[in-house]
């Protein structure tokens, strides 16, 4: 069974522990004998942001469990418990809250730079589905977390989002039904959603972080230029324009940490309420079933998706518009999954890409901005007539793909890395 | 390219940064949570005006002790009446909820977060805001919340207000401004007919502790990010320095 060539530690404890766990040949494999391309840039930070965010958010979410009382009764009063009672509670409950936006930070950019330098192509299309699945649950475990503080926003946010699946012809009223366990949310939902946000979805995502760093480790990172490092390698098989992970980009990395941990601390000690799109100031009042809010919007990660939700004001023959608005909002995430089928250039990076790849990419970044930005406030006619826009321009970069990828002229790749 | 994807991206990013807007009030005020004798002339207001319908059952009596820098036995003598109630509890009423809505027609509503809510512009110009109007079933109207269910329980303290047709200073919507006098000419002006036991000047300042005492109170722990803000980030930047210094090093034989 064993491999007679892992590599082992001389002596010592750590020869003990080898003879038995294969660490001297992990921490070679993923840290100093990983050779990751030279010519990273600012982009390329995102990825271990999004790890540190990850911990923060798991370590913050432990200690708030402590405190945090899953109850319709008790949840609301127990968060402002921890906010003045607990010691440190407030900055616990603080990192936790401007965690959640700023992961979404680090994803959104992290999923640009993929698009940016295509990430996704062969054969890194696992390394971009386990992302994508990723992304699809810290979804599902932002939207079950806004539930838990118990505000008016958590409740008619989640009663928004859960009216959605009622939309489904014939199975969804039954459906919303079975996921909110009650006929409206009550209690009940909060439990589950509790068991959901702090137990299964964190368990899955770690799983899939995991699988995610196996597949990028298994064919190594793409970079800035888009080139396969390992076509050139010296004599003795390391890749020329490769440097091993440790110590080269850890230390790079803690620089790229210090500067986000400096922007993510000045949010969280001044600005917690991230104006007003972090923390809503209507969940500052407790759940009220009876009190509908005048204005409904999702926390700003969602909004982009929720302005292509409400964009779709029209019946398809017997297809009714809120159904058509979900399918087209689930379609706007579920066409990031084919992405690496799309593209059909013969290249990676957008730098030796032609003019339509980057037309298209800058097109498709505005536009979901601008719809990310509807999506926050009220609809009116002009504005839903350019969230219709935006969708189509959304769903343009992806279905138009195939077509401008293969026709435009790509220009000449470069043999090695050009910093 | 590279460059100008950049730029578009951080161009954005004070559009999402942008405040989400509260609505405009008639009066503004700026508040200063660490002016102690501001906070503390607050809670006495409060304590003397407010408590008798609206609770910070978020609050505790010995926390704005502590934060606001009063000592336990005056707050015991001064500021707590109920004798249910101790140091260390939160800041409750003795009325039940179903009483306030068979007063008023609605419950008071409790006031901790109340800020958080509404923004200090709201409650600030709310305070200033009532005026006589005898088609309310208490007598008052309000500017900000028509038909507002509250009594003006500040009346004593600032007289008796009316709207009346008159020349303003302030800017008051729908009028408009006359370029002679510089002044605003509105029938919707407000003025102390019957002055109280505060002029007019020092009833603003009240109502300015008051809502600055609200202020506090959505948010104690505002005081103590203030007071570890800095700290956190002159280590943070000087651990990147050091990690600049070492990523450098490193990366001398990198070429």
């Amino acid at each position: 069974m064993a491999n007679p060539n892992k590599a082992k530690a001389e002596k010592g404890l750590m020869r003990w522990v080898d003879d038995r766990f294969p660490a001297t040949q992990m921490i070679q494999d993923h840290l100093t004998k990983y050779y990751a391309p030279k010519n990273f840039n600012f982009f390329y930070i995102f990825g271990v942001l999004a790890l540190l965010v990850l911990v923060n958010q798991i370590l913050t979410g432990v200690w708030l469990t402590m405190s945090y009382n899953p109850s319709g009764e008790g949840a609301f009063a127990s968060v402002e418990y921890i906010m003045r009672d607990v010691e440190w509670g407030w900055l616990i409950r603080y990192l936790h809250s401007t965690g959640a936006s700023a992961f979404f930070v680090v994803i959104y950019l992290h999923m640009f730079r993929a698009l940016l330098y295509g990430s996704y192509k062969a054969p890194r299309e696992l390394v971009w589905i386990f992302g994508m699945a990723i992304y699809l649950l810290l979804m599902a475990e932002a939207f079950m977390g806004y539930l838990l503080p118990w505000g008016q926003m958590s409740y008619w946010g989640a009663q928004v989002i859960i009216s959605l699946f009622a939309t489904i012809p014939f199975v969804g009223p039954d459906l919303a039904q079975w996921i909110r366990g009650d006929f409206l949310i009550s209690g009940i939902t909060l439990n589950r959603f509790f068991a959901l946000h702090v137990v299964a979805l964190p368990i899955v995502i770690l799983a899939l972080v995991v699988l995610h760093i196996i597949a990028l480790h298994e064919v190594g990172s793409n970079n800035p230029d888009g080139i396969d490092i390992k076509e050139k390698k010296d004599e003795s098989g390391k890749p020329l324009d490769g440097i091993p992970f440790h110590p080269y980009y850890t230390v790079k990395d803690l620089v790229g940490i210090a500067i986000f941990l400096f922007v993510f601390a000045a949010v969280v000690f001044y600005f917690p309420e991230g104006g007003g799109y972090f923390l809503e100031r209507p969940n500052f009042e407790p759940a009220n079933p009876m009190v509908t809010p005048d204005h409904i919007a999702p926390v700003w990660y969602f909004t982009p998706f929720y302005a292509i939700l409400r964009a779709i004001t029209f019946d398809i023959g017997p297809l009714q518009a809120e159904f058509l608005g979900v399918v087209f909002m689930g379609g706007a995430i579920a066409v990031l999954f084919v992405l690496p089928w799309l593209d059909r250039s013969p290249v990676r990076s957008m730098r030796y890409k032609g003019w339509m790849s980057k037309s298209m990419l800058i097109i498709f970044a505005l536009s979901f901005v601008i719809l990310g930005i509807l999506g926050a406030i009220p609809a009116t006619p002009i504005r839903t007539a350019v969230a219709q826009l935006c969708t189509v321009l959304y769903f343009a970069f992806f279905l138009l793909m195939p077509f401008y990828t293969r026709m435009e002229n790509t220009k000449p790749v470069p043999e090695r890395v050009t910093g | 390219m590279k460059k100008q994807l950049f730029a578009l991206l951080f161009a954005l990013v004070p559009l999402t940064a942008m405040a989400a807007p509260l609505p405009e009030q008639p009066f503004s005020m700026t508040p200063d949570i660490n002016d102690e004798a501001s906070l503390q002339r607050g809670m006495q207001l409060y304590v003397n005006y407010c408590m008798g319908c609206h609770s910070l059952e978020h609050q505790r009596f010995s926390r704005a002790a502590t934060d606001l820098g009063m000592p336990q036995d005056l707050v015991e003598e001064n500021l707590i009446f109920s004798s249910a109630l101790a140091f260390n509890d939160q800041m409750r009423i003795a009325m039940e909820g179903d009483d306030g809505e068979s007063w008023f027609g609605v419950a008071p509503p409790d006031l901790t977060l109340f800020n958080r809510i509404k923004g200090p512009d709201y409650i600030y110009s709310y305070l200033l805001g009532f005026y006589r109007d005898a088609s309310q079933p208490l007598g008052v109207n309000n500017i900000v919340l028509e038909a507002s269910a509250m009594p003006n329980v500040l009346e004593p303290l600032q007289g008796v207000q009316e709207m009346v047709c008159a020349e303003s200073d302030r800017p008051i919507e729908g009028a408009e401004l006359d370029p002679l006098s510089g002044k605003y000419q509105s029938c919707e002006v407000l003025q102390v007919t019957q002055p109280g036991k505060l002029e007019p000047d020092e009833f603003e300042e009240a109502v300015y502790d008051l809502t600055n005492f609200l202020v506090y109170v959505g948010e104690p722990s505002k005081l103590k990010a203030q007071a570890l803000g800095p700290k956190v980030l002159i280590f943070i930047f000087i651990f990147g320095v050091i990690a600049y210094l070492l990523k450098r090093e490193y990366w001398r034989d990198v070429h």
